[in-house]
Protein backbone atom coordinates (compact mmCIF):
# COMPACT_ATOMS: atom_id res chain seq x y z
CA UNK A 1 0.00 0.00 0.00
CA UNK A 2 2.52 2.37 1.28
CA UNK A 3 5.02 1.58 -1.92
CA UNK A 4 2.89 2.31 -4.69
CA UNK A 5 1.50 5.53 -2.98
CA UNK A 6 4.55 6.51 -2.20
CA UNK A 7 5.30 8.23 -5.72
CA UNK A 8 2.25 10.21 -5.43
CA UNK A 9 3.78 14.12 -4.61
CA UNK A 10 3.66 14.77 -1.17
CA UNK A 11 0.71 17.12 0.09
CA UNK A 12 2.68 17.79 3.03
CA UNK A 13 2.54 21.10 4.63
CA UNK A 14 6.40 20.74 6.06
CA UNK A 15 9.21 23.17 4.92
CA UNK A 16 10.16 21.51 1.18
CA UNK A 17 12.80 23.70 0.95
CA UNK A 18 15.75 20.92 1.17
CA UNK A 19 18.95 22.61 1.47
CA UNK A 20 22.33 21.32 2.03
CA UNK A 21 23.84 20.36 5.26
CA UNK A 22 22.31 19.34 8.69
CA UNK A 23 19.44 21.61 8.37
CA UNK A 24 18.68 19.84 4.79
CA UNK A 25 18.93 16.77 6.84
CA UNK A 26 16.25 17.94 8.93
CA UNK A 27 13.83 19.23 6.87
CA UNK A 28 13.93 16.13 4.63
CA UNK A 29 13.34 14.28 7.81
CA UNK A 30 10.32 16.26 8.44
CA UNK A 31 9.35 16.20 4.84
CA UNK A 32 9.53 12.16 5.23
CA UNK A 33 7.73 12.13 8.58
CA UNK A 34 4.75 14.04 7.82
CA UNK A 35 4.76 11.56 4.38
CA UNK A 36 4.29 8.45 6.80
CA UNK A 37 1.73 10.38 8.82
CA UNK A 38 -0.26 11.65 5.86
CA UNK A 39 -0.33 8.04 4.26
CA UNK A 40 -2.07 6.55 7.47
CA UNK A 41 -4.27 9.89 8.45
CA UNK A 42 -5.36 9.17 4.47
CA UNK A 43 -6.03 5.74 4.84
CA UNK A 44 -7.73 6.55 7.48
CA UNK A 45 -10.22 8.95 5.92
CA UNK A 46 -10.99 6.74 3.08
CA UNK A 47 -12.15 3.96 5.51
CA UNK A 48 -12.43 6.05 8.80
CA UNK A 49 -12.35 2.65 10.40
CA UNK A 50 -10.13 3.32 13.40
CA UNK A 51 -11.90 6.91 13.98
CA UNK A 52 -15.46 5.44 14.27
CA UNK A 53 -14.55 2.64 16.29
CA UNK A 54 -12.88 5.09 18.69
CA UNK A 55 -15.35 7.26 18.65
CA UNK A 56 -17.87 5.63 19.71
CA UNK A 57 -16.38 3.13 21.98
CA UNK A 58 -15.54 6.98 23.98
CA UNK A 59 -18.85 8.03 23.43
CA UNK A 60 -19.74 4.99 25.12
CA UNK A 61 -17.52 4.80 27.93
CA UNK A 62 -18.89 8.19 28.68
CA UNK A 63 -22.55 7.28 28.85
CA UNK A 64 -21.27 4.26 31.12
CA UNK A 65 -19.54 6.67 33.18
CA UNK A 66 -22.53 8.76 33.41
CA UNK A 67 -25.22 6.16 34.71
CA UNK A 68 -22.64 4.31 36.84
CA UNK A 69 -20.99 7.37 38.86
CA UNK A 70 -23.12 9.63 41.06
CA UNK A 71 -24.29 13.07 39.02
CA UNK A 72 -24.22 15.34 42.25
CA UNK A 73 -21.92 18.40 42.04
CA UNK A 74 -19.27 17.57 44.43
CA UNK A 75 -18.67 14.20 42.92
CA UNK A 76 -18.50 14.93 39.38
CA UNK A 77 -15.91 17.27 40.00
CA UNK A 78 -14.02 15.07 41.15
CA UNK A 79 -14.76 11.74 39.27
CA UNK A 80 -14.49 13.73 35.54
CA UNK A 81 -11.15 14.34 34.95
CA UNK A 82 -10.42 10.65 35.68
CA UNK A 83 -12.91 9.98 33.32
CA UNK A 84 -11.92 11.94 30.65
CA UNK A 85 -8.64 10.74 30.83
CA UNK A 86 -9.78 6.69 31.04
CA UNK A 87 -11.42 7.70 27.91
CA UNK A 88 -8.20 8.96 26.49
CA UNK A 89 -6.33 5.51 27.55
CA UNK A 90 -8.69 3.13 26.34
CA UNK A 91 -9.20 4.82 23.03
CA UNK A 92 -5.74 5.59 22.39
CA UNK A 93 -4.63 1.62 22.76
CA UNK A 94 -7.52 0.68 20.64
CA UNK A 95 -6.27 3.43 18.21
CA UNK A 96 -2.56 1.97 18.73
CA UNK A 97 -3.57 -1.60 18.00
CA UNK A 98 -5.32 -1.19 14.78
CA UNK A 99 -3.19 1.63 13.24
CA UNK A 100 -0.45 -1.16 13.64
CA UNK A 101 -2.16 -3.78 12.33
CA UNK A 102 -3.22 -2.50 9.36
CA UNK A 103 0.78 -2.26 8.75
CA UNK A 104 0.93 -5.77 9.80
CA UNK A 105 -2.22 -7.48 7.96
CA UNK A 106 -0.69 -6.43 4.07
CA UNK A 107 3.21 -7.05 5.77
CA UNK A 108 4.18 -3.35 4.73
CA UNK A 109 5.77 -2.89 8.15
CA UNK A 110 9.05 -4.30 6.83
CA UNK A 111 8.25 -2.27 3.73
CA UNK A 112 8.39 0.82 5.34
CA UNK A 113 10.91 0.31 7.33
CA UNK A 114 13.11 -1.19 4.15
CA UNK A 115 12.11 2.57 2.54
CA UNK A 116 15.10 4.59 1.86
CA UNK A 117 14.00 7.35 4.40
CA UNK A 118 15.44 7.17 7.93
CA UNK A 119 13.80 4.86 10.54
CA UNK A 120 13.54 7.91 12.63
CA UNK A 121 11.06 9.48 9.82
CA UNK A 122 8.82 6.28 10.28
CA UNK A 123 8.71 6.84 13.88
CA UNK A 124 7.86 9.97 13.69
CA UNK A 125 5.51 9.96 11.24
CA UNK A 126 3.29 6.95 13.00
CA UNK A 127 3.24 9.09 16.24
CA UNK A 128 2.16 11.93 14.30
CA UNK A 129 -0.68 10.39 12.93
CA UNK A 130 -1.64 8.28 15.84
CA UNK A 131 -1.34 11.32 17.83
CA UNK A 132 -3.96 13.21 15.40
CA UNK A 133 -6.51 10.29 15.69
CA UNK A 134 -5.89 10.30 19.72
CA UNK A 135 -6.53 13.95 19.61
CA UNK A 136 -9.99 13.24 17.23
CA UNK A 137 -11.32 11.46 19.87
CA UNK A 138 -10.59 13.37 22.40
CA UNK A 139 -12.34 16.22 20.58
CA UNK A 140 -15.32 13.91 20.31
CA UNK A 141 -15.20 12.53 24.64
CA UNK A 142 -14.78 16.00 26.18
CA UNK A 143 -18.19 17.84 24.96
CA UNK A 144 -19.89 14.78 25.82
CA UNK A 145 -18.82 14.40 29.08
CA UNK A 146 -19.48 18.25 30.00
CA UNK A 147 -22.99 17.86 28.04
CA UNK A 148 -23.73 14.61 30.52
CA UNK A 149 -22.58 15.44 33.78
CA UNK A 150 -22.88 19.40 33.45
CA UNK A 151 -19.61 20.99 34.76
CA UNK A 152 -18.26 23.81 32.83
CA UNK A 153 -15.52 21.91 31.09
CA UNK A 154 -14.21 24.44 28.79
CA UNK A 155 -14.41 27.63 31.11
CA UNK A 156 -10.19 27.49 30.28
CA UNK A 157 -10.39 26.09 26.75
CA UNK A 158 -6.85 27.01 26.16
CA UNK A 159 -5.00 25.17 29.40
CA UNK A 160 -7.42 22.23 28.71
CA UNK A 161 -6.54 22.17 25.14
CA UNK A 162 -2.45 21.78 25.64
CA UNK A 163 -2.88 19.44 28.25
CA UNK A 164 -4.90 17.21 26.12
CA UNK A 165 -2.46 17.39 23.02
CA UNK A 166 0.42 17.31 25.36
CA UNK A 167 -1.53 13.74 26.12
CA UNK A 168 -1.98 12.58 22.91
CA UNK A 169 1.41 13.33 22.15
CA UNK A 170 2.66 11.31 25.25
CA UNK A 171 0.21 8.48 24.69
CA UNK A 172 1.11 8.52 20.50
CA UNK A 173 5.23 8.64 20.77
CA UNK A 174 5.55 6.16 23.75
CA UNK A 175 2.34 3.29 21.61
CA UNK A 176 4.30 3.46 18.68
CA UNK A 177 7.44 2.65 19.92
CA UNK A 178 5.60 -0.30 21.49
CA UNK A 179 3.02 -1.28 19.15
CA UNK A 180 5.92 -1.16 16.33
CA UNK A 181 7.83 -3.80 18.15
CA UNK A 182 4.63 -6.03 19.14
CA UNK A 183 3.30 -6.43 15.65
CA UNK A 184 4.65 -9.81 15.52
CA UNK A 185 3.93 -10.89 18.48
CA UNK A 186 0.16 -12.98 18.80
CA UNK A 187 -1.02 -11.79 21.94
CA UNK A 188 -0.35 -7.93 21.22
CA UNK A 189 -3.69 -6.60 21.99
CA UNK A 190 -3.27 -7.57 25.71
CA UNK A 191 0.33 -6.66 26.20
CA UNK A 192 -0.08 -2.97 24.63
CA UNK A 193 -2.35 -2.27 27.99
CA UNK A 194 0.16 -4.18 29.45
CA UNK A 195 3.46 -2.32 28.72
CA UNK A 196 2.10 1.30 28.34
CA UNK A 197 -0.52 1.93 31.25
CA UNK A 198 2.42 1.50 33.78
CA UNK A 199 5.00 3.76 32.12
CA UNK A 200 2.25 6.05 31.26
CA UNK A 201 1.07 6.91 34.91
CA UNK A 202 2.82 9.97 35.31
CA UNK A 203 0.95 11.00 31.80
CA UNK A 204 -2.19 10.15 33.11
CA UNK A 205 -1.37 11.44 36.67
CA UNK A 206 -0.65 14.91 35.25
CA UNK A 207 -3.68 14.88 33.24
CA UNK A 208 -6.18 14.39 35.67
CA UNK A 209 -4.29 16.78 38.03
CA UNK A 210 -4.71 19.34 35.53
CA UNK A 211 -7.91 19.01 34.21
CA UNK A 212 -9.30 19.02 38.42
CA UNK A 213 -7.25 22.13 39.00
CA UNK A 214 -8.97 23.71 36.00
CA UNK A 215 -12.72 22.42 36.90
CA UNK A 216 -12.17 23.56 40.78
CA UNK A 217 -13.97 25.99 41.95
CA UNK A 218 -12.77 28.54 41.66
CA UNK A 219 -10.14 27.33 39.07
CA UNK A 220 -6.38 26.36 40.22
CA UNK A 221 -4.51 28.22 36.91
CA UNK A 222 -1.75 28.36 38.73
CA UNK A 223 -1.40 24.33 39.02
CA UNK A 224 -2.82 23.89 35.84
CA UNK A 225 0.02 25.45 34.10
CA UNK A 226 2.06 23.38 36.36
CA UNK A 227 1.02 20.09 35.06
CA UNK A 228 1.26 21.13 31.34
CA UNK A 229 5.26 22.58 31.76
CA UNK A 230 5.27 18.83 33.94
CA UNK A 231 3.99 16.80 30.98
CA UNK A 232 5.90 19.10 28.38
CA UNK A 233 8.92 17.65 30.11
CA UNK A 234 7.84 14.61 30.24
CA UNK A 235 7.03 14.11 26.73
CA UNK A 236 10.33 15.61 25.84
CA UNK A 237 12.11 12.71 27.97
CA UNK A 238 10.00 9.95 26.38
CA UNK A 239 10.59 11.62 22.74
CA UNK A 240 14.23 11.32 23.07
CA UNK A 241 14.50 7.90 24.71
CA UNK A 242 11.76 6.74 21.79
CA UNK A 243 14.11 8.08 19.01
CA UNK A 244 17.37 6.63 20.24
CA UNK A 245 15.77 3.46 21.15
CA UNK A 246 13.07 2.75 18.46
CA UNK A 247 15.64 1.66 15.80
CA UNK A 248 17.42 -1.10 18.17
CA UNK A 249 13.92 -2.17 18.80
CA UNK A 250 12.32 -2.53 15.55
CA UNK A 251 15.24 -4.20 13.58
CA UNK A 252 14.94 -7.82 13.48
CA UNK B 1 30.22 -17.82 36.82
CA UNK B 2 32.11 -20.63 37.52
CA UNK B 3 30.70 -24.10 38.28
CA UNK B 4 30.90 -23.36 42.65
CA UNK B 5 29.87 -19.97 42.44
CA UNK B 6 26.20 -20.98 43.39
CA UNK B 7 26.13 -23.36 46.42
CA UNK B 8 29.31 -20.80 47.59
CA UNK B 9 26.56 -18.48 47.60
CA UNK B 10 23.69 -20.11 48.81
CA UNK B 11 25.80 -21.63 51.87
CA UNK B 12 27.13 -18.17 52.49
CA UNK B 13 23.00 -17.16 52.48
CA UNK B 14 21.93 -19.87 54.58
CA UNK B 15 24.44 -19.60 57.31
CA UNK B 16 23.88 -15.39 57.06
CA UNK B 17 20.48 -15.56 57.21
CA UNK B 18 20.11 -18.21 60.20
CA UNK B 19 22.58 -15.63 62.03
CA UNK B 20 21.22 -12.57 61.35
CA UNK B 21 17.72 -13.49 62.33
CA UNK B 22 19.67 -15.16 65.62
CA UNK B 23 21.31 -11.69 65.84
CA UNK B 24 18.20 -9.74 65.26
CA UNK B 25 15.94 -11.10 67.75
CA UNK B 26 18.60 -11.97 70.45
CA UNK B 27 21.61 -9.52 69.96
CA UNK B 28 19.68 -5.97 68.96
CA UNK B 29 17.82 -4.11 71.35
CA UNK B 30 14.52 -3.22 71.15
CA UNK B 31 13.70 0.47 69.79
CA UNK B 32 12.15 3.00 71.97
CA UNK B 33 12.60 6.69 71.60
CA UNK B 34 12.88 8.59 74.48
CA UNK B 35 11.42 11.97 75.74
CA UNK B 36 13.88 14.71 78.09
CA UNK B 37 12.01 13.79 81.24
CA UNK B 38 13.04 9.66 80.87
CA UNK B 39 9.05 9.32 79.25
CA UNK B 40 8.71 6.93 76.23
CA UNK B 41 7.85 8.83 73.31
CA UNK B 42 5.92 8.17 69.92
CA UNK B 43 8.55 7.05 67.92
CA UNK B 44 8.55 3.82 69.90
CA UNK B 45 8.35 0.81 67.76
CA UNK B 46 9.75 -1.88 70.21
CA UNK B 47 9.18 -4.90 68.72
CA UNK B 48 7.36 -3.83 65.50
CA UNK B 49 10.60 -2.28 64.11
CA UNK B 50 12.14 -6.13 64.05
CA UNK B 51 10.77 -6.10 60.60
CA UNK B 52 13.01 -3.11 59.41
CA UNK B 53 15.69 -5.68 58.73
CA UNK B 54 14.33 -7.67 56.52
CA UNK B 55 12.24 -4.81 54.67
CA UNK B 56 15.37 -2.03 54.25
CA UNK B 57 17.76 -5.27 53.19
CA UNK B 58 15.29 -6.31 50.67
CA UNK B 59 14.19 -2.53 49.54
CA UNK B 60 18.43 -2.03 48.74
CA UNK B 61 18.78 -5.37 46.76
CA UNK B 62 15.32 -4.23 44.36
CA UNK B 63 17.59 -1.45 43.68
CA UNK B 64 20.47 -2.95 42.95
CA UNK B 65 18.33 -5.35 40.78
CA UNK B 66 16.65 -2.64 38.40
CA UNK B 67 19.93 -0.73 38.18
CA UNK B 68 21.34 -3.42 36.60
CA UNK B 69 18.51 -4.48 35.06
CA UNK B 70 18.61 -0.75 33.04
CA UNK B 71 21.80 -0.94 32.55
CA UNK B 72 22.72 -4.57 30.99
CA UNK B 73 19.03 -3.30 28.95
CA UNK B 74 20.96 -0.24 27.35
CA UNK B 75 24.48 -2.28 26.75
CA UNK B 76 21.91 -5.27 25.11
CA UNK B 77 20.39 -2.45 22.71
CA UNK B 78 23.77 -0.99 22.13
CA UNK B 79 24.81 -4.99 21.25
CA UNK B 80 22.23 -4.71 18.70
CA UNK B 81 23.05 -1.14 17.28
CA UNK B 82 24.46 -1.69 13.83
CA UNK B 83 28.68 -1.82 13.69
CA UNK B 84 28.69 1.02 11.47
CA UNK B 85 26.78 3.82 13.03
CA UNK B 86 28.78 2.90 16.75
CA UNK B 87 32.22 1.47 15.97
CA UNK B 88 34.21 3.06 12.82
CA UNK B 89 36.37 1.20 11.55
CA UNK B 90 36.97 -2.61 11.64
CA UNK B 91 39.75 -2.63 14.01
CA UNK B 92 37.71 -0.74 17.01
CA UNK B 93 38.27 -2.80 20.00
CA UNK B 94 37.40 -1.93 23.55
CA UNK B 95 34.22 -1.83 25.15
CA UNK B 96 31.84 -1.62 22.24
CA UNK B 97 33.34 -4.58 20.35
CA UNK B 98 32.92 -6.60 24.12
CA UNK B 99 29.64 -4.87 24.59
CA UNK B 100 28.94 -6.41 21.05
CA UNK B 101 30.19 -9.93 21.68
CA UNK B 102 28.00 -10.57 24.47
CA UNK B 103 24.88 -9.65 23.24
CA UNK B 104 22.91 -12.27 24.43
CA UNK B 105 24.46 -12.25 28.07
CA UNK B 106 23.52 -8.84 28.84
CA UNK B 107 19.91 -10.06 27.86
CA UNK B 108 20.17 -12.81 30.39
CA UNK B 109 21.33 -10.42 32.81
CA UNK B 110 18.29 -8.02 32.62
CA UNK B 111 15.80 -11.06 32.52
CA UNK B 112 17.24 -12.89 35.64
CA UNK B 113 17.43 -9.25 37.49
CA UNK B 114 13.86 -8.53 36.97
CA UNK B 115 12.55 -11.86 37.87
CA UNK B 116 14.89 -11.39 41.50
CA UNK B 117 13.94 -8.11 41.89
CA UNK B 118 9.78 -8.90 41.25
CA UNK B 119 10.23 -11.57 44.62
CA UNK B 120 12.43 -8.96 46.29
CA UNK B 121 10.61 -6.02 45.60
CA UNK B 122 6.84 -7.87 46.77
CA UNK B 123 8.34 -9.23 49.97
CA UNK B 124 9.73 -5.37 50.53
CA UNK B 125 6.25 -4.10 49.63
CA UNK B 126 4.36 -6.73 51.95
CA UNK B 127 7.03 -6.42 54.53
CA UNK B 128 6.58 -2.58 54.08
CA UNK B 129 2.40 -2.72 54.44
CA UNK B 130 2.78 -4.40 57.85
CA UNK B 131 5.39 -2.06 59.35
CA UNK B 132 2.84 0.29 58.19
CA UNK B 133 0.16 -1.25 59.89
CA UNK B 134 2.11 -1.18 63.06
CA UNK B 135 3.08 2.33 63.15
CA UNK B 136 0.85 4.71 60.46
CA UNK B 137 -2.18 1.69 61.81
CA UNK B 138 -2.74 1.51 57.87
CA UNK B 139 -2.11 -0.92 55.64
CA UNK B 140 -1.23 1.67 52.43
CA UNK B 141 -0.94 4.94 52.06
CA UNK B 142 -0.49 7.20 49.27
CA UNK B 143 2.99 8.30 50.30
CA UNK B 144 5.58 8.87 47.61
CA UNK B 145 8.25 6.29 48.16
CA UNK B 146 4.94 3.75 48.31
CA UNK B 147 4.15 4.47 45.31
CA UNK B 148 6.79 4.76 43.01
CA UNK B 149 7.57 1.52 44.45
CA UNK B 150 4.60 -0.31 44.18
CA UNK B 151 4.39 1.32 40.33
CA UNK B 152 8.11 0.28 39.49
CA UNK B 153 6.90 -3.17 40.85
CA UNK B 154 3.70 -2.99 38.26
CA UNK B 155 6.38 -2.48 35.42
CA UNK B 156 8.46 -5.63 36.15
CA UNK B 157 6.09 -7.88 36.96
CA UNK B 158 4.81 -6.18 33.52
CA UNK B 159 8.04 -7.24 32.32
CA UNK B 160 8.22 -11.06 32.92
CA UNK B 161 4.50 -11.50 31.89
CA UNK B 162 5.75 -9.78 28.05
CA UNK B 163 8.98 -12.14 28.75
CA UNK B 164 6.49 -15.00 29.16
CA UNK B 165 4.53 -14.34 26.48
CA UNK B 166 5.54 -12.36 23.50
CA UNK B 167 7.55 -14.65 22.07
CA UNK B 168 11.24 -14.36 20.08
CA UNK B 169 11.20 -10.54 20.19
CA UNK B 170 10.33 -10.31 23.79
CA UNK B 171 14.35 -9.46 24.25
CA UNK B 172 14.08 -6.11 22.43
CA UNK B 173 10.66 -5.75 23.72
CA UNK B 174 11.41 -5.71 27.13
CA UNK B 175 14.58 -3.90 27.23
CA UNK B 176 12.79 -1.18 25.69
CA UNK B 177 9.74 -1.12 28.89
CA UNK B 178 13.00 -1.28 31.24
CA UNK B 179 14.83 1.70 29.99
CA UNK B 180 11.19 3.22 29.55
CA UNK B 181 10.43 2.10 33.58
CA UNK B 182 13.58 3.90 34.22
CA UNK B 183 12.69 7.17 33.35
CA UNK B 184 9.19 7.08 34.14
CA UNK B 185 10.06 6.47 37.84
CA UNK B 186 11.59 9.78 37.98
CA UNK B 187 8.30 11.55 37.11
CA UNK B 188 6.42 9.16 39.14
CA UNK B 189 8.94 10.86 42.16
CA UNK B 190 8.19 14.39 41.16
CA UNK B 191 4.30 13.86 40.59
CA UNK B 192 3.39 11.99 44.02
CA UNK B 193 4.60 14.65 46.34
CA UNK B 194 6.12 14.89 49.84
CA UNK B 195 7.63 12.28 51.89
CA UNK B 196 6.75 10.89 55.20
CA UNK B 197 8.39 7.41 54.64
CA UNK B 198 11.59 6.90 57.35
CA UNK B 199 14.09 8.77 55.93
CA UNK B 200 17.27 7.47 54.08
CA UNK B 201 20.73 8.99 53.92
CA UNK B 202 23.18 10.36 55.82
CA UNK B 203 20.90 11.54 58.50
CA UNK B 204 18.30 8.62 57.94
CA UNK B 205 17.14 5.42 59.41
CA UNK B 206 20.13 3.61 58.45
CA UNK B 207 22.91 5.92 59.69
CA UNK B 208 21.70 6.12 62.44
CA UNK B 209 20.90 3.09 64.07
CA UNK B 210 22.05 2.11 67.50
CA UNK B 211 25.56 0.65 68.10
CA UNK B 212 23.67 -3.27 68.61
CA UNK B 213 21.46 -3.02 65.57
CA UNK B 214 24.06 -1.55 63.19
CA UNK B 215 25.83 -4.92 63.52
CA UNK B 216 22.62 -7.07 62.92
CA UNK B 217 20.97 -4.55 59.96
CA UNK B 218 24.60 -5.00 57.78
CA UNK B 219 25.08 -8.64 58.59
CA UNK B 220 21.22 -9.38 57.21
CA UNK B 221 22.03 -6.81 54.16
CA UNK B 222 25.00 -8.76 53.20
CA UNK B 223 23.35 -12.37 53.82
CA UNK B 224 20.54 -11.22 51.58
CA UNK B 225 23.06 -9.81 49.00
CA UNK B 226 24.80 -13.36 49.03
CA UNK B 227 21.27 -15.15 48.47
CA UNK B 228 20.50 -12.40 45.53
CA UNK B 229 23.71 -13.38 43.68
CA UNK B 230 22.82 -17.20 43.80
CA UNK B 231 19.87 -16.51 42.51
CA UNK B 232 20.70 -14.16 39.82
CA UNK B 233 23.41 -16.42 38.74
CA UNK B 234 21.43 -19.96 38.59
CA UNK B 235 18.77 -17.71 36.29
CA UNK B 236 21.40 -16.22 34.11
CA UNK B 237 22.48 -20.17 33.82
CA UNK B 238 19.50 -22.01 33.65
CA UNK B 239 18.15 -19.41 30.45
CA UNK B 240 21.47 -19.61 28.88
CA UNK B 241 21.22 -23.61 28.90
CA UNK B 242 17.44 -23.08 27.87
CA UNK B 243 18.60 -20.91 24.54
CA UNK B 244 21.39 -23.46 24.25
CA UNK B 245 18.94 -26.66 24.55
CA UNK B 246 16.57 -24.67 22.19
CA UNK B 247 19.74 -24.00 19.52
CA UNK B 248 20.76 -27.81 19.77
CA UNK B 249 17.26 -29.37 19.05
CA UNK B 250 16.63 -26.98 15.99
CA UNK B 251 20.35 -27.86 14.76
CA UNK B 252 19.07 -31.52 15.33
CA UNK B 253 15.98 -30.98 13.53
CA UNK B 254 17.40 -29.10 10.40
CA UNK B 255 20.14 -31.89 10.17
CA UNK B 256 17.26 -34.54 10.39
CA UNK B 257 18.28 -36.06 13.51
CA UNK B 258 15.90 -35.70 15.45
CA UNK B 259 12.37 -35.49 14.15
Amino acid sequence: MSLARRREPAPTGAGAGAGAGAGGRVSSLVRHAARIAWKDLRIELRSREILYTMAFFGALLVVIFAIAFPLDMRAVRGSLPGMLWTAIAFTGTIGLGRAFDRERENDTMRALLLAPVPRLAVFLGKAIATALMVLAVAVICAPLLAVFLNVALFAHPLPLVLIVVLGAIGVAVTGSVFAATLLKVRSRDVLLPVILYPLLIPLFGAGTKCTAALIADPANLEGAWYWIQFLGIYDAAFLVVSVWIFESLVIE
Amino acid sequence: MKKPTIPVFAVLAAAGIATSIYAIFFHAPLQYGLNEDGKLNGSSLFFNQKIFYFHTAHAMLLILAVASAGVSSILFLLSRTAPDAAAPGPESRGAMAFIRAHGSMWDDIASASVDVAVAFGAIALLSGSIWAKAAWDVWWNGEPRLTITLLLWLVLVGYVVVRRFAGPSADRITAGMAIFGGVSSYFVYTMVGKDSHPASGTNGVVATLGPGMKGAFWLTVASFACWYIALVVSRVQSTRAERELRELRERGLDLGVLQ
